[in-house]
């Protein structure tokens, strides 16, 4: 596994307004360049680019698009929504049960389940099945190190994570947009793989309401929707569990949800992608880039395990 | 009813429509002016939250716009009949070709910024989205009625056949409106607003020719 297909942690600022100026000057230079775009030459070099991963093309996303654009129904549709809707969503207290083919079967604090892991910092691409992405600098541990510590037994094949339910709180959920509670899960070894994380925060502060606190999932090499926010449940099983997005609409959404270039929507192309803020769609990678996943599915069909 | 040519301006009386004209012109450029402000200059003149995705608001902006621009044309008509305003009809090649302008532009920022303009990827696109391709073809009928919408085609071409061309109008109508009904997610309110204005354009001509 090779560490420069990451950013680099120390691009890190949580000063908004640096990154404000980052964006402005960024935007700047689009608008003054317009006229030698129209002239055709950049179209070429566009195309032709190749996007090398890791370096300047990993910019941070600002911490007002990241804590501002979410997809969180829970909270309502609109990508505003979840930020309007979730700021008096209270997470302390917070409990988490731990249950199905494991050892030991309890509920756990937040403070609890957390204690004794270490947090790091992930900055991870983080590609949404819509066709946009962010590049996002999570806090957390590594799902590994919990699951270990928990001991599941041999019969445990899929971890499953369920979001809280409550219609007072998560307002969203009173809309029934989507079969609630938001359900999802992985299979034991990508579950156990190094990049997967358990966030608790983000830019180096607490997890906002509107991603997902106090604490979620992140799979940085699938669609976003695979992160399972608010978790309150943590199960593991024998057979594969029913989640949330494909039991909805089974022929559009996925059990594997890879980032993957070459499957399309059945509405819409997944071989490109906007980078939130920027103007050009740019090219989506396989796996989302994290190549390090391949070996988990080999010998996998991956149009039909979509 | 058929659509009029533009008159020549009664020669005795002070004509304020050319005025008129020239501040329906700049206040039809303010969609742009703050699309500019929002997206460069993160709303300082005009407000508004930080924009995290600037081509996802070009696009929405402009074909709205479009669509309110191509709706004020179809206006036009019934509010001379109508509320006897008789003057309504000489804003309406200014309001048609602002309609085509932000549907222009609507359509090259996809192009551009979503296509990187490879005509492979827009064609197969075209052909293979429903809404893409309605979208499409709404903007390709509007170019015939932009490029005679000069005084000198409406004399080359005589009144009558002039009139039958710019009909287009209608169907362009319901293809915008397909297109922003077909690219929701789920089934939301402002698309079915929208409809619902041009149902009434519509039935208001219908009344008004009776």
């Amino acid at each position: 596994m090779s560490s420069s297909h990451h950013p680099h942690p120390s691009e890190v600022t949580p000063e908004s307004l640096y990154l404000n100026r980052r964006a402005f000057i960024k935007r700047a230079s689009v608008a003054s360049i317009g006229g030698a775009m129209v002239a055709g030459g950049v179209w070429a070099r566009q195309k032709d680019a190749p996007h090398v991963e890791g370096t300047s093309d990993d910019e941070l996303t600002p911490w007002e698009t990241v804590t501002g654009y979410n997809n969180f129904y829970e909270f309502g549709t609109g990508k505003s929504d979840p930020k309007k809707n979730a700021q008096d969503f209270r997470t302390d207290p917070w409990a988490i049960e731990v249950t199905g083919e494991v050892t030991e079967k309890r509920t756990f604090t937040f403070d609890e389940l957390v204690d004794g892991l270490t947090v790091e910092e992930r900055i991870y691409r983080m590609r949404c099945v819509e066709g946009w992405s962010m590049v996002i600098p999570w806090n957390g541990f590594p799902l590994k190190d919990l699951i270990e510590r928990l001991g599941p037994t041999e019969d445990a094949n899929y971890v499953e994570f369920t979001t809280l339910l409550d219609r007072q709180r998560m307002p969203g959920q009173n809309s029934p947009v989507l079969p609630w509670p938001y359900v999802e899960a992985l299979r034991m070894d990508e579950a156990m793989h190094p990049l997967t994380i358990l966030s608790t925060g983000v830019y180096g502060k607490k997890l906002p309401p509107q991603n997902g606190a106090p604490i979620r999932l992140v799979v940085p090499w699938k669609y976003g929707f695979k992160g399972a926010k608010s978790i309150v449940k943590i199960r593991f099983t024998k057979r594969q569990p029913r989640t949330t997005w494909n039991e909805a609409i089974p022929h559009e959404y996925g059990f594997y949800a890879n980032v993957n270039p070459e499957v399309d929507h059945p509405r819409w192309s997944q071989a490109t992608e906007r980078r939130l803020g920027e103007f050009f769609r740019r090219d989506t990678l396989m796996f989302n880039g994290y190549d390090e996943v391949a070996p988990l599915y080999e010998g996998m069909d991956l149009s039909k395990n979509y | 009813m058929p659509i009029t040519p533009p008159i020549p301006s009664a020669p005795r009386k002070k004509d304020w429509v050319p005025g008129a004209k020239v501040v329906v012109w700049l206040a039809s450029l303010a969609p742009v002016l703050i699309l500019g402000d929002r997206i460069f200059l993160f709303g300082q003149f005009t407000g508004g939250d930080f924009v995290d995705d600037p081509v996802e608001l070009i696009q929405h902006w402009t074909g709205t716009a479009s669509m309110i621009f191509l709706f004020l044309t179809l206006g036009m008509t019934p509010l001379r009949r109508l509320a006897g305003f008789n003057k309504a009809h000489r804003f309406r090649r200014l309001l048609g070709l602002f309609s085509f302008f932000y549907a222009s532009l609507h359509v090259f920022s996809y192009f551009i910024f979503d296509q990187r303009m490879q005509l492979g990827p827009i064609a197969e696109d075209v052909i293979e989205r429903n809404w893409i391709l309605v979208g499409f073809l709404a903007w390709v009928l509007l170019i015939p009625l932009a490029v005679t919408s000069t005084t000198g085609w409406i004399r080359r071409m005589g009144g009558k056949r002039w009139n039958r061309l710019h009909k287009l109008i209608y169907p362009t109508g319901i293809l915008v409106v397909l297109h922003f009904l077909w690219q929701t997610k789920l089934l939301e309110s402002e698309p079915l607003i929208y409809t619902g204005i041009l149902v009434a354009l519509f039935g208001l001509r219908w009344w008004v020719r009776k």
